[in-house]
């Protein structure tokens, strides 16, 4: 079997910094796949990858048996690939339901702005954003803004969705509603890549786990292998032998 | 199509169109004529110029070349070979877009700051050419020969068909403007001017959109300005690529208010009054780009969205008509 999104090998060097180093992986059709990693580990440079924000210096990506390597992001959308940013970019100047509506226009569909209006709303619906459809994007509070962008992302119709950081800076009770959604959108068919910090989040939501260190790929596995490999704890918390040491004092 | 007949704004454009071209036949008023001319000349270059700054967000210093180049086109072919008007004027303006589509392909890929620099490069550059080419006549520029007018029924007849064609693309310019801005297309450019790294990832193809834009954004101006300089009987690099009406391009579209349709025709309208009287006054004709600059700044700090953004403000529901 072939999987929906195919990376092999792709690395990505800014000036001394090698971001993204040689890394494989493939994420099955209806599955979401989570990406965790310390801080600077690479994850969002790897989204930019993915959905072509930036160029690949090595490597191939396949999505739906197409290659989209060197793809712009409006190609690679309008392929089914829709992304959130980790920093939320709505367009500040227009309305809740006008920026969805972008993302129906210019998505998988390529909607006419009729029909757009109509999956602007339901998709509105769906993220628990429909009451501020008529709000101007700059006045919706964080949490709002975080919805929006998954609802701009899903207007598009993807088959797969990267999410970045969608539950970052929420409360417990948002980031609950949060993933709720995201389990609605995996059931509506939709496969997910998500970056996430809130470990117990990720844990529970994710089939399998991606974990990136310095760059390079230093886990696949899912959530409760995960927690138990050695490279992974150490990645996190720094020390070598520091596994070997908790267990000493267990 | 049949949405936009039901939009108030597009009978008002044709009212306004309507007016202008009824107001100066009654009683036969040539001074009216030409007043209102510069006035349709100043709706149709800023509603143009509001396709760039005003909805994709790209501030053009060098508009004003589309005009003149369109200028120089349409009276070479009218002149020199010997063209109807009306046919060199369309052909002017198709080939001064095919120009503006080459250049927007190379400085497009700029953004903010170092694109608004390169229009003013383009601007030099384009005039510089010009006043160097010879088939037209360099820096003496070109005379519109007594012959040309004869297709049109002699001069004084040619005069009054340059006036009707002017309004009619004044009317074209803004309904123009209100059918971009109600398209798909038009939201695409807005989501550029708001965002453009969050509109590509969204799906929306800036660098073709850009290009389309700076090229549709061109084609009105060129017709104009071949139409406009058949009717002044000359034109030379200087009065053609007029730097200052560039800039008093912009400041009318800041004073109406940039990114509505309205806003452009309303700043156009009153500047060209605001500038006509200051220039014929003996006291202020000195001082009216003082006046020009420090309007800009009063409307940039007390309303940046200008008169049409201020009156949203006022009365929210004029919204509905006036969009």
């Amino acid at each position: 079997m072939t999987g929906l999104l195919e990376v092999r090998g792709i690395s990505k060097r800014f000036g001394g910094l090698q971001a993204v180093s040689d890394v494989s992986f493939t994420l099955n059709e209806g599955e979401i796949l989570g990406l965790i990693g310390p801080n600077g580990a690479g994850k969002t440079s790897l989204f930019n990858l993915v959905n072509g924000v930036y160029k690949s210096d090595k490597g191939s990506i396949m999505f739906a048996g197409k290659d989209i390597t060197g793809l712009s992001p409006d190609r690679v959308v309008r392929l089914g690939l829709a992304r959130t940013h980790q920093i939320v970019r709505p367009l500040q100047g227009m309305t809740v339901l006008e920026n969805v509506i972008v993302g129906a226009c210019f998505g998988r569909e390529n909607q006419s702005m009729h029909d757009a209006h109509a999956t602007a709303l339901e998709v509105l619906e769906k993220v628990g954003l429909a009451k501020r459809a008529y709000s101007p994007a700059r006045a919706l509070t964080l949490a709002s803004k975080k919805r929006l962008e998954v609802a701009r992302a899903l207007a598009a119709k993807p088959k797969l969705l990267l999410l970045d950081e969608v539950l970052a800076g929420l409360n417990p009770t948002e980031i609950a509603q949060m993933i709720d959604i995201i389990h609605s959108i995996r059931d509506s068919g939709i496969s997910v890549f998500m970056i996430e910090h809130v470990m117990q989040a990720i844990m529970n939501l994710s089939d399998r786990i991606l974990v990136l260190n310095l760059g390079r790929k230093i886990a696949e596995a899912p959530p409760a292998e995960v927690v138990h490999n050695t490279d992974v704890v150490e990645a996190y918390l720094g020390f070598p032998d520091i596994v070997d040491k908790l267990r000493g004092m267990a | 199509m049949m949405t936009m007949l039901r939009r108030p704004l597009f009978w008002l454009i044709l009212l306004l169109a309507g007016i202008f071209a009824w107001l100066p036949v009654r009683g036969n008023n040539v001074a009216l004529r030409e007043d209102l001319i510069l006035v349709a000349v100043a709706i149709i270059l800023t509603s143009n110029l509001n396709l760039m700054i005003g909805y994709t967000g790209y501030v053009n210093f060098g508009h004003i070349v589309f005009y003149g180049l369109g200028g120089y086109l349409g009276l070479y072919l009218a002149t020199v070979r010997g063209w109807h008007l009306v046919i060199s004027a369309l052909v002017a303006g198709v080939l001064v877009s095919l120009v503006a589509l080459l250049f927007g392909l190379g400085i497009l890929r700029l953004r903010g700051a170092y694109f608004a620099l390169a229009t003013i490069g383009v601007l030099v550059a384009v005039q510089a050419f010009v006043a160097n080419f010879e088939p037209w006549g360099r820096s003496t520029g070109m005379y519109v020969s007594f012959d040309s007018y004869a297709p049109l029924g002699g001069p004084r007849h040619a005069l009054w068909t340059t006036y009707f064609l002017v309004i009619g693309v004044m009317a074209l310019s803004l309904l123009l403007s209100l059918a971009i801005k109600s398209s798909k297309f038009g939201l695409g450019l807005f989501a550029i001017r708001e965002d453009e790294d969050a509109a590509i990832v969204l799906g929306v193809n800036a660098t073709v959109y850009k290009a389309i834009i700076y090229s549709v954004s061109a084609f009105l101006p060129a017709v104009a300005g071949a139409l406009m300089f058949f009717k002044n009987g000359m034109i030379d690099p200087s009065i053609a690529f007029e730097y200052m009406l560039s800039l008093e391009g912009i400041v009318m579209l800041m004073l109406g208010g940039s990114g509505t349709v309205a806003g452009a025709a309303l700043g156009a309208g009153l500047y060209e009054r605001l500038r006509s009287y200051l220039l014929t006054s003996p006291r202020l004709s000195e001082f009216h780009l003082v006046i020009a600059g420090g309007l800009l700044l009063l409307v940039i700090r007390l309303a940046p969205g200008g008169l049409i953004g201020w009156l949203y403000r006022l009365i929210p529901h004029s919204r509905e008509v006036v969009e």
